[in-house]
């Protein structure tokens, strides 16, 4: 038996941990040997639902200062959670 | 549903600025879906060899080179060439990018049965340039494609994110993204700038799908059937905190898509009337009075939003 880690990135509406989930993206170290996540689409409603799941939060996002000229420009969902999980395998 | 001399409506337009793509089911006739495989195989062999060094020398028709106006590419007695002179499909075509548009590239997309291929979400080329102006890309599906049978993978609505390629494949899922299926002679239209993705064909039979990206060549402005567009067009007062329009175009840019939740559809509203006003040539339009607020304060000390 090894340690394994598994990472859950949950993509959130707001900053707020817990608002709800738009997106997500697993990466499975046990390679399918641990704990899978939950049916549905998303796997949580929002962060908190994954900690109260078990998930350790390792990455929360921070509201960055704005550069002049970019302030109305749309580019990647930024309220990325990020959380892991560590299991034997 | 077009226009009876087949360009898009104002309606269809404004879809086509919130979401990033149309999609017209089985708009290509049989004839052509049941005679075009042949040809794309040739092309696709062809272009298979010129990537690794050999002859294109397959056969089927010239390949057209990058910059060389629609009506010169896939003459006849080419079907793809048919295919790209329908009518239905240059009225769409010239709505969104004008008349006889530049061939910026194609590619034969044939995922075989059983294909484990798959692809991260992504955005074709490098990051935008900084203006309104698009190309579209063409993916028309020959033959039917069940559901989850090697269709292609998209994000409705994430055309207008600044964004590369590299930094989308993150996202492995999004809400309310969707999975190409349909029947024979569907075309999907896609603002270049829409994220998708190749997915595995775990049926038994090849899936074929045609892309073709096409540059404008002139200015976009006002290429649809303009027949709705008094009608639909609103001016910047329409506004979900004042007074608000239910059957006008900010009502259209107003829906968001799954995945767009919270306050950032503020952001994503100012993006869609951005678009909307090169496209209809009205630097005041707005959507719940955001670029107007904005704009009308920037005049008391002379700078413009």
């Amino acid at each position: 038996m090894a340690m394994r880690q598994q990472v859950l990135y949950l993509w959130l509406a707001e900053g707020a941990l817990d608002t709800e989930t738009i997106g997500w993206a697993f990466h499975d170290g046990s390679s399918g040997k641990g704990p899978q996540l939950p049916e549905g689409e998303p796997p949580y409603p929002t962060g908190l639902a994954a900690l109260e799941d078990g998930w350790c939060l390792f990455q929360s996002p921070a509201p960055h200062p704005l550069y002049p000229g970019t302030e109305y420009d749309v580019s990647y969902p930024a309220n990325e959670f990020v959380f892991e999980r560590r299991v034997d395998s | 549903m077009p226009a009876p001399n087949h360009k898009l409506t104002t309606q269809e337009m404004a879809r086509f600025v919130a979401d990033g793509f149309l999609r017209f089911d089985a708009l290509i006739p049989d004839e052509i879906n049941q005679t075009i495989i042949e040809e794309l195989r040739l092309l696709e062999e062809n272009k298979i060899n010129q990537i690794v060094g050999l002859p294109a020398d397959a056969g089927g028709p010239p390949r057209p080179a990058s910059l060389t106006p629609l009506s010169q590419c896939y003459g006849a007695p080419s079907v793809l060439g048919a295919m790209l002179n329908l009518p239905e499909v240059q009225g769409i075509i010239e709505s969104l990018v004008g008349p006889d548009p530049l061939f910026d590239h194609d590619f034969v997309h044939r995922l075989p049965a059983g294909s484990t291929y798959h692809q991260h979400l992504h955005v074709d080329a490098v990051i935008d340039s900084a203006d309104p102006t698009f190309d579209i890309q063409l993916f028309y599906y020959p033959q039917d494609v069940a559901p989850n049978a090697g269709g292609t993978r998209f994000v409705p609505a994430t055309h207008l994110r600044r964004t590369r390629a590299e930094g989308v494949s993150r996202f492995q899922h999004l809400l309310g993204e969707q999975q190409f299926s349909g029947t024979a002679g569907t075309l999907m239209v896609f603002h270049h700038g829409l994220w998708h993705a190749g997915q595995p064909n775990p049926s038994d039979v090849d899936r074929w799908m045609y892309k073709i990206r096409l540059n404008p060549s002139v200015s976009q402005v006002k290429r649809w059937d303009m027949g709705d567009f008094e009608q639909i067009h609103n001016d910047a007062s329409d506004h979900t905190f004042a007074l608000m329009r239910h059957d006008s175009v900010a009502q259209i840019f107003r829906t968001m898509q799954p995945w767009q939740k919270g306050h950032e559809s503020r952001y994503e509203q100012m993006q869609r009337a951005r678009l909307w006003r090169y496209l209809s040539d009205d630097p005041s339009f707005d959507v719940d009075y955001y670029h107007t607020r904005i704009e009308q304060r920037g005049q008391l000390t002379g700078e413009q939003h």
